[in-house]
């Protein structure tokens, strides 16, 4: 079958990858606070598991999982639990969470804890594991791992996919992660693919990434079917639903998952995590963060611990630059402007992003012109220009049978939109809605 | 730490290429070659025509519309456009009372840019055709040596002096010509331009070349042009073939009339168009569909003006029509 590894649509934003795409990952010191909160996955929030006073280890569990999707959330320092209170959240909310005080001179040695022989584990068993290792995607939806990888009994999947294509603009962590350590996403998948009982993976790379493709290709297993694919540069290629079009030619039906066409798809940065859990024995703790744009003095590629605040990162690396103003958890497109500087990174942030005042998008907007612009950019095909006059007149119900559910909120029509008309917000404010509204109405 | 005051906007924190001014004002600009143009071949006049057009369609924007929406310069397209639709000898208050007419009447009361239904250019001139029906077909022939403002008397003629004192001497468009004297043109004159006929009906290469610049900004949909031009070609040839002394040849039929200047401009226009593709084809070959049977077997000899604005008016639904596929789903059906 010909295929021609593409999709539809789409957008070609400005790379602007070149601040980190050169810079090693370094780690930062701990900080002298950090902040946890118990929701840091799409799911149930994680339940409670201590009370201010409280001592803890480095990967001790603070938060248990509440229900099946859910993950539980451990403590990335060891030291005092100060306060369990509402924090600000990279979502723009206020939400519980575990506020600890470090520990000064720690080695943050963790707690001794049995290794687990990861060949010894059958696929529950390892599927178990990763669930109590708190692994969530690291992508940037934090969807809980463990689910993906226990699909029910009667999907058959038959190719796992590693997304390595990190199309936002700016961001380097999946870059870095795969130039540094390609064994450690090799290894994940290989795990991975245990889980699944599946033979055959597709990695996907955006061909901006030549380093990448050159050491992920040179570390790919002989023993398995993993094949290495460069992929145009086209914003979303790392979209599960494109990304699946453009590896197999498969179309994930509409309102369904890609398990339902044969398919898991990981993050590359979630596959080295997985390695690395069953490397070390310890949680997921850690992840690595682009620090990037003109705003900040020190563009960088970080290991950063799950909690620390953006301040405490931002003078890591050198400060805000004199005209910074805006600063966004992800990336630029699809990414969440921050109020506060005592925001934590939670373990879905994949970057975070400090835009100079002459950078930031103005907000003026003008009426709709129905150039069809959004049209040719939406990848899944809907038609932004009349969902987002129906959203101006708040008719969430006629949205929702114009197929809103299927948008991904990927910021295409946006990026395009001539007028500036905030597309991509009104769509995230009729979900909202529609998802608030009586399910008896 | 300088900790500076955060801003907070919606994502995407990225956009594109121009905002909708500029792309009102590039088509400006795109425009000017083509009044210059007429200029060239009609004087002072010409100038004269389209900046009583433009000052009528500014002067209704700014007192009737929303504050600030001159500077979008979608007022300023609306009122070149018309006058580039008007003979040169018109007088100047009838071209100020169109621009007037289609921003006040085609635009604003629809709601303003983005609302309007028709292409307010052209339902300014069907007003003016309607009712000056003598002066908007009374075609000067080109300004020729020593007679270089031969028009002023016409264009500073008093509001509703009539009978209009007729000192220009008439001459007929090509297209009334091939119509009511069975007369043809020679094809270098309506490609370059050297004929009679409305400001904007003569050099049909110049507006393909500006219309062309656009396209390749992706300022307006090529779809649409393309699709009038396959239509009218084809359907002219066609037709040429069968009977040929009745029926003009293709290339006639595409550099005559307002084809051109309708096609790369007026059916184009972002608002008035279709939204989809698919749409933006089938507009255009209802387009060149109508003009061909208007010109051939309807009253008018020209019928571009009419064409698009019976188009226009079946864009909602063209729109509804042709949604495009959602992903993931199997072949379209039509949207509610």
């Amino acid at each position: 079958m010909w295929t021609r590894l593409k999709f539809r649509h789409g957008v070609h934003p400005p790379e602007l990858k070149e601040l980190t795409a050169r810079v090693p990952i370094r780690r930062v010191p701990y900080p002298d606070e950090l902040v946890l909160p118990l929701r840091q996955h799409t799911g149930k929030p994680a339940r409670l598991a201590v009370k201010a006073g409280d001592r803890v280890e480095r990967g001790d569990t603070i938060g248990e999982a509440d229900g099946y999707v859910s993950t539980p959330v451990h403590a990335s320092a060891a030291g005092t639990v100060k306060d369990v209170c509402l924090w600000p959240h990279p979502d723009g909310s206020y939400a519980p969470a575990v506020r600890i005080a470090v520990d000064r001179y720690s080695p943050q040695a963790p707690r001794p804890r049995l290794v687990p022989d990861w060949t010894r584990l059958g696929p529950a068993e390892l599927v178990e594991a990763i669930r109590q290792a708190g692994v969530v995607g690291l992508g940037g939806a934090a969807f809980p791992t463990h689910v993906k990888l226990a699909p029910p009994k009667d999907q058959t999947i038959d190719t796992v996919v590693i997304n390595g294509c990190e199309c936002e603009p700016y961001l380097t962590t999946d870059h870095r992660t795969m130039v540094e350590y390609p064994e450690r996403v090799h290894l994940g998948l290989r795990i991975m693919m245990r889980c699944l009982g599946v033979q055959r993976a597709r990695i996907g790379i955006e061909q901006n990434k030549p380093d990448a493709i050159e050491a992920i290709r040179a570390a790919a297993p002989a023993d398995l079917d993993v094949t290495v694919q460069a992929l145009d540069v086209k914003y979303p290629q790392g979209a599960e639903k494109m990304l699946i079009k453009s590896l197999l030619d498969r179309e994930v039906p509409s309102g369904k998952l890609p398990m339902h066409v044969g398919v898991v798809v990981q993050n590359v940065a979630s596959a080295a995590t997985i390695a690395e859990v069953f490397d070390t024995g310890l949680p997921l703790l850690e992840r690595i963060v682009t620090v990037t744009g003109h705003g900040i003095r020190r563009p960088s590629n970080l290991i950063v611990p799950v909690g620390m605040k953006l301040g405490d990162l931002v003078e890591a690396c050198g400060g805000f630059a004199e005209d910074a103003r805006e600063v966004i958890f992800g990336g630029p497109m699809m990414g969440a402007a921050q109020a506060h500087l005592d925001t934590p990174l939670v373990k879905g942030t994949t970057g975070v992003v400090v835009l100079t005042a002459a950078e930031t998008k103005p907000t003026a907007s003008y009426p709709c012109i129905r150039c069809g612009h959004c049209l040719d950019a939406c990848p899944v095909f809907l038609n932004p220009q009349l969902l987002g006059q129906l959203a101006l007149k708040e008719r969430w119900e006629a949205m929702e049978a114009s197929h809103l559910a299927d948008c991904m909120l990927c910021g295409c029509c946006g990026y395009t939109c001539p007028s500036n008309i905030p597309l991509p917000q009104l769509f995230a404010l009729a979900k909202a809605a529609l998802r608030r509204r009586p399910a008896a109405a | 730490m300088n900790a500076p005051s955060l801003l907070i906007t919606a994502s995407p924190h990225l956009g594109a290429g121009a905002s909708t001014p500029q792309i009102m004002w590039n088509v400006v600009a795109s425009l000017a070659p083509v009044v210059a143009a007429a200029a060239y071949f009609f004087g002072p006049s010409a100038v004269l025509v389209v900046a009583a057009a433009t000052a009528g369609a500014l002067v209704t924007e700014r007192v009737f519309g929303r504050r600030g929406t001159l500077g979008d310069g979608s007022a300023v397209i609306t009122g070149i456009l018309l006058g580039l639709t008007l003979p040169a000898g018109l007088p100047l208050w009838m071209a100020f009372v169109g621009g007037a007419f289609g921003i006040g009447i085609a635009k604003l009361l629809f709601g303003g840019l983005g609302q309007n239904v028709f292409n307010p250019a052209l339902l300014g001139r069907a007003f003016l055709q309607a009712s000056f029906p003598v002066a908007m077909t009374t075609f000067p022939p080109l300004a020729g040596a020593g007679d270089w403002w031969r028009l002023r008397g016409d264009n500073f003629a008093w509001p509703f002096a009539s009978p209009r004192a007729l000192d220009a001497v008439t001459s007929a468009s090509p297209l009334g010509r091939m119509k009511f004297e069975q007369a043809g043109t020679p094809l270098s004159d309506l490609v370059l331009g050297t004929t009679s006929g409305s400001l904007g009906e003569t050099s049909g290469l110049l507006i393909l070349l500006c219309g062309g610049y656009l396209a390749l900004r992706n300022y307006l949909n090529w779809r649409i042009p393309a699709s009038i031009f396959a239509t009218v070609a084809v359907l002219a040839a066609g037709l040429h073939a069968l009977a040929p002394a009745r029926y003009p040849g293709a290339l006639f039929m595409l550099f005559s009339g307002g084809l051109m200047l309708g096609a790369m401009y007026m059916a184009t226009d972002l608002v008035t168009s279709p939204v989809t593709n698919l749409g933006c084809w089938v507009f255009g070959a209802g387009v060149g569909l109508l003009v061909v049977v208007i010109r051939l077997w309807g009253g008018l000899a020209e019928g571009v003006m009419y064409s698009i604005l019976i188009m226009n008016s079946l864009v909602p639904y063209l729109n509804r029509w042709t949604q495009p596929r959602v992903f993931g789903t199997r072949p379209a059906r039509p949207a509610a």
